[in-house]
């Protein structure tokens, strides 16, 4: 039964290669489309659609890929990545609508910036799944 | 869910990775479930009543939390 190994980590490997390769891709897509405008195509509503539409697809390849990644881990590391992005899905909707209302009412002296709450997701993510790890030792 | 697949397991003299690699799961995933932390799934479930030779119902035991 040892292929069963074999066969699992293969997977695993190629769904980590094929989510790097499109979440580079992703970004890369982002880059062109913040800065392309500037730097290339002069503002043209053109450009920035077709520019808009490659980030959605290389967007969307890359949510396949982690979901695929997701499907080929082992059933112990799946159901503590499923957790943590529970727990992080839940904060950042409560953190999230929390932090922009703060802003709103001005209780903050500085804007809800998007990229706060990318920040904290990530954190978030990543702190849950320590404490999970610990949990299932 | 409680289990007897350390004893099992230990009777076999393996280590947890051999389990593990028998299975195609982690060594995490083995420590998990000799531990009770982890129920695992029904597929993996019946590997190891293959491996062992062993009846489910004489591995696993069912209680309630």
């Amino acid at each position: 039964m040892n292929e069963l190994h074999e066969k699992r980590k293969a997977a695993q490997g190629s769904a980590t290669r094929q989510l790097a390769i499109w979440t580079t891709a992703w970004l890369l897509s982002q880059a062109l489309l913040t800065f392309g405008s500037k730097l290339f195509w002069a503002h043209s509503d053109m450009a920035n659609g077709l520019a808009l539409i490659l980030y959605l697809a290389m967007g969307f390849k890359m949510v396949l890929a982690n979901r695929n990644l997701l499907k080929s881990l082992d059933e112990l590391e799946r159901q503590l990545q499923l957790e943590s992005m529970a727990v992080t899905l839940g904060l950042t909707l409560v953190v999230g609508l929390g932090f922009s209302t703060l802003d709103i009412i001005n209780m903050i002296p500085f804007d809800a910036e998007i990229s706060y709450l990318v920040i904290f997701m990530g954190l978030s993510y990543l702190t849950t799944l320590l404490i999970n790890k610990k949990r299932y030792q | 869910m409680k289990n007897r697949i350390r004893d099992l397991r230990v009777q076999k003299s393996w280590t947890q990775e051999d389990l593990a690699q028998a299975i195609g799961v982690s060594r995490q995933t083995i420590n998990a479930i000799e531990k009770g932390k982890f129920d695992p799934s029904l597929p993996t479930a019946f590997r190891l009543s293959l491996l062992f030779e062993t009846k489910i119902e004489e591995i696993f035991s069912f209680e309630e939390d």
